[in-house]
């Protein structure tokens, strides 16, 4: 069985085991639809997993010769997309395989040179373009969390806050979660929109010293939902990244969707030519969250993302009348203290419930500022303050080591 | 073949219900749980479906830990909570070799993965399956909808918490369904004030009304609120029964009542 669709002239999914009968529903389909396809290769993936044996199997594909005005595109075995020119041969092997340029369908193709030279294969241009574009921007953090609902936006904004309260520091906040922005309104900017000038798109200023980019700002209704799947939204990061006129920039700060999937590889993939200062990871303190932040900090050990260190969220609740603490989220395997001690990462620090958070963060206020003297005001302060010493402490180690 | 296999696995399920949420944390896999179990004590055959790939919940939640799967003619055999297998649970989390180790994986792959899990688990004959997704609306959501849609949707429950942070996601997440044709069961307000377990003083500290707002503004039916209770915050980690160990608390009159009122509206 199979499963995908055709969109903008490109196939997008996976096939299942398609053999046979399958195989030729998939071709109708596609004939359907105003293509003709080539089934390149039908393959089969085996993956062991715990005494299960999965099947998943995945079809190669290629749609040729769209009505849509001939792009063409071939999924390799739904992983990684490569490209094929449009006037490449039927069989193209795909620009960036082993095979470009060298198979014998290459034979009199226009772009055989340039595909055997290997220039072809090179990693996305834009991860270079992106770079150039981030040397003007001296610390890069990354807000992280498996878990959704733990804080990542709420951290993130008050910490381009609080960075942004020395106005001789510019501060940016660009929040990569596609499907659910929350910064828009966190900042107080519902219903914004985004400039288009000479040097690209205008970020939206809360301040003088601070911006913010989000797709919140490119959309017209606040009931408008962001239908897409993940190659499209990694566009979108790139574009946040390669083509907002951030300026000069002393931090940038990149709040993230929960989970461990397109936005954050992307991410990651996209600032890999640049120094990453590392990521605040946000976490509750009950097991139930702990168990999805253990695998984001895997994450980010698998592709050797610094980890600046934890911040507990929502841990503990006082009550405003009587003034006693209630656990309303009990860490009941230690939270975060004990995961970090585990681990071995810094713990920033302990953020407890506070409704009036909550309320500036509905209202796009910021907490620090309308609050300062509240116990929860006076933690997040102390973890800016360590994630600032961590930045700096980092340059001049940089600075030291050339 | 492979088409009817899928019908074959769900023909005997009589109704499917998403949980949907455009935002994480809000509740979504402890409502699931939740209304798993009031339905079962219900007298009725539950099935969850745990989608959340990057993130799954529920095996703790249930306090399954992590038993192999096993596979029969018809496809992977789900694992029982009971004797009984009244509580049916299928979940990525008993596919990983290690509890801590990430699923990154990018849409296409979770795409295929949860077409398998939608056509390939035998569930046998059950009153309700209860999909558990992930926060947004991207690949999964997507793909759970294009395979069950095969079968048949009843609708979605949607979760929020009364924040305006979050019932904003949960209006987008609304814009989805009507875009792919879900009907709408209800809104739950999650986390709905707090009640001092020591001067019994309410604090909304997730402000208050959020939920029931939007299911006017909207239209949609306002299922009910829960309030937020570490009982059930406790429960839940540890994966005990909430509705066998409290079944006096205002927590659980409300989960109670959440469930009647979608059985009502699945029987309609």
């Amino acid at each position: 069985m199979w499963v995908g669709e055709m969109e903008a002239g490109l196939w997008r999914g996976w096939g299942g085991i398609a053999k046979g009968k399958e195989e030729g529903n998939l071709k109708r389909l596609l004939q359907n639809t105003g293509s003709s396809c080539t089934v390149v290769c039908v393959c089969s993936l085996h993956v062991a997993w715990r005494g299960v044996r999965l099947l998943s199997g995945s079809l190669v594909l290629r749609a040729t010769g769209t009505k849509e005005g001939g792009r063409h595109s071939r999924w390799d075995t739904g992983v990684k997309m490569a490209d094929v020119p449009d006037n490449a041969p039927e069989h193209c092997p795909g620009t960036s395989s082993e095979q470009a340029g060298k198979s014998s369908s290459c034979e009199g193709c226009p772009n055989q040179n340039l595909c055997a030279s290997g220039a072809t294969k090179a990693p996305d241009p834009a991860i270079a373009e992106i770079g150039l574009k981030m040397s003007t921007v001296k610390h890069k953090i990354l807000v992280l969390s498996g878990k959704g609902g733990v804080g990542k936006s709420t951290f993130s904004a008050h910490l381009a806050h609080a960075l942004a309260s020395d106005s001789a520091k510019e501060v940016a906040l660009l929040d990569v979660d596609i499907c659910g922005p929350s910064i828009p309104r966190m900042m107080g900017l519902e219903g914004e929109q985004v400039h288009q000038s000479g040097s690209g798109w205008s970020p939206v200023y809360v301040d003088d010293n601070l911006a913010v980019m989000s797709i919140g700002f490119l959309l017209s209704s606040p009931d408008d939902a962001v239908i897409w799947r993940g190659p499209k939204k990694n566009g979108m990061i790139k574009q946040f990244l390669r083509d907002v006129d951030w300026g000069e920039l002393d931090y940038l700060i990149v709040d993230t969707p929960p989970g461990t999937s397109d936005e954050h590889l992307s991410i990651v993939q996209y600032l890999s030519s640049t120094h990453v200062d590392g990521a605040v990871i946000i976490t509750t303190p009950q097991e139930v969250s702990l168990q999805d932040v253990r695998k984001e900090i895997r994450f980010c050990q698998k592709v050797k993302l610094p980890i600046i260190g934890v911040v507990e969220n929502m841990s503990g609740f006082v009550c405003p009348k009587c003034k006693n603490t209630s656990q309303i989220f009990p860490p009941t395997s230690g939270g975060a203290e004990q995961m970090c001690a585990d681990l071995n990462l810094p713990l920033l620090g302990k953020v407890p419930l506070d409704p009036r958070i909550a309320r500036s963060c509905d209202e796009g206020k910021s907490f620090l500022s309308e609050v300062p003297d509240s116990p929860a005001a006076k933690v997040l302060q102390s973890i800016v303050q360590s994630i600032q010493d961590y930045c700096s402490s980092h340059v001049t180690e940089e600075q030291g080591a050339t | 073949m492979e088409q009817n296999n899928a019908d074959g696995n769900l023909a005997q399920v009589r109704h499917v219900v998403l949980v949907l949420s455009g935002k994480g944390g809000v509740g979504k896999s402890t409502i699931t749980t939740e209304l798993a179990l009031a339905l079962r004590q219900a007298g009725k055959k539950v099935g969850i479906l745990d989608v959340d790939l990057c993130g799954p919940s529920i095996p703790r939640m249930l306090g399954v830990g992590r038993p192999d799967v096993h596979q029969c003619d018809s496809g992977w055999v789900p694992v029982y909570t009971d004797a009984q297998k009244s509580l049916a649970l299928m979940s990525i989390g008993f596919l990983l070799d290690d509890p801590d180790e990430a699923v990154v994986w990018r849409g296409p792959k979770k795409t295929a993965l949860i077409a398998q899990f939608v056509s390939d688990v035998a569930w046998g004959e059950l009153d309700v399956l209860l999909v558990d997704t992930p926060p947004g609306t991207s690949d999964e959501h997507l793909a759970v909808l294009e395979n069950l849609k095969k079968h048949r949707v009843d609708g979605a429950i949607l979760v929020t918490t009364p924040q305006a942070v979050s019932t904003g996601d949960v209006r987008r997440e609304i814009t989805f369904c009507k875009k792919t044709g879900v009907r709408i069961l209800g809104i739950v307000e999650n986390m709905s004030g707090f009640v001092c377990p020591h001067c019994s003083e309410c604090s909304n500290i997730f402000s208050k009304g959020g939920g029931e707002e939007l299911a006017k503004l909207t239209g949609s039916v306002f299922l009910g609120a829960v309030p937020l209770d570490p009982l059930l915050s406790s429960s839940i980690e540890e994966g005990k029964d909430f509705t066998q160990s409290f079944p006096d608390s205002a927590t659980f009159s409300a989960i109670s009542s959440i469930t009647q009122t979608l059985l009502d509206s699945l029987q309609a």
